[in-house]
């Protein structure tokens, strides 16, 4: 761990793969500007890799001031053991007083590795970050700007704040599309720090044999408008509701967990705690009874409709409109109103 | 060419069955009302252990970190083929964060000592944090690999397997010792078996022994019970049925390390999901509901 060090900067780590950037350390970005700004501090990124032409640049221009450059053939594969190894080196040479990560499969199992190591706290799966003063309730000490880490906790039925008092850095990871993205700008300036870490071979464990990467077919983060689906859309075929609604809106389709395990669409669907979380314009939820887990993943919608027939359903309480009826008739309404108005496509 | 394993199982409450039975008047979960079980995913990591136990011989030691009622899922793992289980319990533990836990499980892994290969499931599902299994890798100073979704092989101390990375997958070979943690996808996990269970089901801790005692000596002095405790200690010895139990002196662990005292994260304040039950703008199921509905979202840009 490090010692409390309030003039420490806020840090990403800038997770990319095969030279592009996760869309959420674009994110962490723009919340690491906002966290700096009100510590009064810089907000840095690591960048770990061997070929990371142009990326600095691209976390400059979305809020960062000072980028940390690894670079190295041996990194071009994501391993554990170096890659931990060289955000360890950064953290013990500059003292950041946040470390936030992406709570992606390979952040998840980064950062754990890299509290270890460092003896510090780490708290997982961040849905919100603040900055507040906490009294101990036991020593009543004060410590002032800590960051708090919120999460859900107990399969989504809690939100549990997080804090950590003095064995820094206060690192967490964040889970994707929880943070409202700004636009970057790409005149804004900043550091670029070619950081040079012994490596020795005992960090390469693990031997790549076969790669795959399946291209993302569908967005979901990105969608203005979702119409989603769950057990009460009934079957597979029935689905086809779903996605008539979803083209004739011109929006993505997604699913509740109950609709994904019955088999009805793909995982790569699926909103909520163990899917994606998104906040479009428009969120439709049709037939889904809104367990905690699912709420998690679409309560930040800006507009949600839901369609069900049990007026007790649970996702009523996060609606801005609801419908009580049956979706089998609902939703060939909307659609014929829709082509009607010509909002479709 | 036989392997040693150990997997790490935790008892917990079954979060994703929350029913109504399970909240209070005030919206809130009533954590006590949860059934405790077997954490989804530790039950595949003990799967993959016993089928590469059953294939090229060696020994599964299935290890759990929690109160003397955690012996449940050791005897859940005896059942299913398990030779050996043990129980780290100790007050001092309590209030552990994945830090604290990480180190006081690779404490215990140090002292159960030759090992090929530690399983764990990814993650369990009260806290949600996957962190423990890696945490644990890097006290014992070994490779891990996390999320595996297949198991492809083994060959003299190296094992390839199939990883999940969220938008693919990759395969890599491990050389031993190693840690992995292990996802649902990765295999079917066995059933108990009957004439084990039969066996098996009397297995205690003696945390639970003397829990035992205790209900069903109310009268008895503190001298008869204890006496009872050591008789009925012994005979589960003898019978083979005794799980074992460790404290955090049986590991060496430093206590600085443990509990509130070794956690780094500290949780803040506590807020129970409570349904909100503010009004939402009811639309009849019907055209002209329907039809108004979506004037109003073109209107304020919700469309179009």
């Amino acid at each position: 761990m490090i010692e409390v060090n309030r003039e420490g900067e806020v840090w990403v780590y800038a997770e990319q793969q095969a030279g592009t950037l996760r869309d959420v350390v674009l994110e962490l970005c723009c919340k690491a500007r906002e966290l700096a700004d009100r510590l009064g501090v810089s907000a840095g990124a690591v960048l770990v890799g061997a070929k990371l032409d142009g990326l600095p640049e691209q976390l400059i221009a979305h809020g960062i001031d000072h980028v940390y450059v690894t670079a190295d053939e041996r990194l071009g594969h994501y391993q554990t053991g170096s890659y931990a190894e060289v955000i360890c080196h950064n953290i013990q040479k500059h003292k950041p007083q946040i470390v936030l990560y992406g709570a992606t499969p390979l952040g998840r199992d980064l950062a754990p590795r890299v509290a270890s190591a460092m003896r510090a706290g780490m708290t997982a799966d961040c849905t919100d970050l603040d900055i507040k003063d906490v009294t101990e309730p036991r020593s009543k000490e004060t410590h002032s700007n800590l960051l708090l880490q919120i999460r859900p906790a107990f399969g989504g039925n809690i939100i549990a704040t997080i804090v950590n008092y003095d064995m820094w850095p206060q690192m967490a990871t964040v889970r994707e599309g929880v943070i409202a993205m700004h636009d970057p700008d790409p005149k804004r300036k900043g550091r670029v720090i070619s950081e040079t870490v012994p490596l020795d071979d005992t960090l390469f464990a693990l031997k790549l044999i076969e790669e795959h990467i399946e291209p993302r077919s569908i967005n979901l983060k990105g969608a203005r408008v979702i119409v989603a689906g769950g057990a009460g859309v009934g079957s597979k075929a029935n689905f086809r509701l779903i996605h008539e609604l979803a083209g004739a809106i011109g929006g993505a389709v997604g699913a509740s967990r109950a609709a994904v395990d019955g088999g009805y669409i793909g995982k790569e669907h699926q909103i909520g705690q163990t899917g994606t979380t998104v906040r479009p314009a428009l969120y439709i939820a049709a037939g889904i009874s809104g367990a905690v887990q699912h709420r998690a993943g679409m309560e930040e919608s800006a507009k949600i409709i839901a369609i069900n027939n049990d007026p007790e359903s649970p996702i009523f309480s996060v609606s801005h409109y609801g419908i009580v009826g049956d979706l089998n008739q609902v939703i060939p309404m909307m659609v014929k109103t829709l082509k009607e108005r010509g909002v479709a496509e | 060419m036989p392997y040693n394993s150990i997997v790490l199982v935790k008892q917990v409450p079954d979060t994703a069955n929350v029913t109504a039975d399970a909240m209070k008047a005030d919206g809130t979960v009533n954590r006590g009302a949860l059934p405790a079980i077997f954490n989804p995913e530790d039950l595949h990591a003990l799967e993959a252990v016993l089928e590469l136990r059953d294939r090229f011989g060696g020994t599964v030691t299935a290890l759990s970190m929690g109160p003397p009622k955690a012996a449940e899922v050791l005897r859940s793992c005896l059942y299913r083929g398990a030779d050996r289980a043990i129980l780290l319990t100790d007050r001092r533990a309590a209030a552990s964060d994945t830090l604290a836990t990480s180190y006081i499980l690779a404490q215990t892994i140090k002292t159960i000592g030759d090992y090929d290969l530690v399983f764990a499931g990814r993650q369990a599902i009260d806290g949600d944090t996957a962190q423990v299994g890696p945490q644990c890798a890097e006290k014992l100073g070994i490779p891990q690999v996390t999320y595996l979704d297949q198991l492809v092989d083994v060959n003299d101390r190296v094992i390839r397997v199939r990883r999940d990375i969220g938008d693919g997958w990759e395969v890599v070979d491990a050389t031993m010792p190693v840690l992995i943690t292990v996802v649902e996808s990765a295999n079917k996990p066995r059933p108990p078996r009957v004439r084990r269970l039969q066996r098996l089901k009397r297995a205690r801790v003696p945390a639970e022994v003397v829990a035992e005692v205790k209900k069903s000596m109310r009268d008895a002095s503190a001298e008869q019970r204890e006496a009872e405790v050591a008789r009925r200690v012994d005979e589960l010895k003898k019978q083979g049925l005794l799980i074992e139990q460790w404290d955090l002196d049986d590991v060496k662990a430093d206590l600085s390390r443990c509990g509130l005292a070794g956690s780094p994260t500290k949780v803040f304040r506590v807020q129970s999901i409570v349904l909100t039950k503010d009004g939402y703008t009811e639309i009849p199921a019907t055209e002209e509901g329907v039809r108004q509905m979506i004037h109003e979202l073109v209107v304020d840009h919700s469309l179009g």
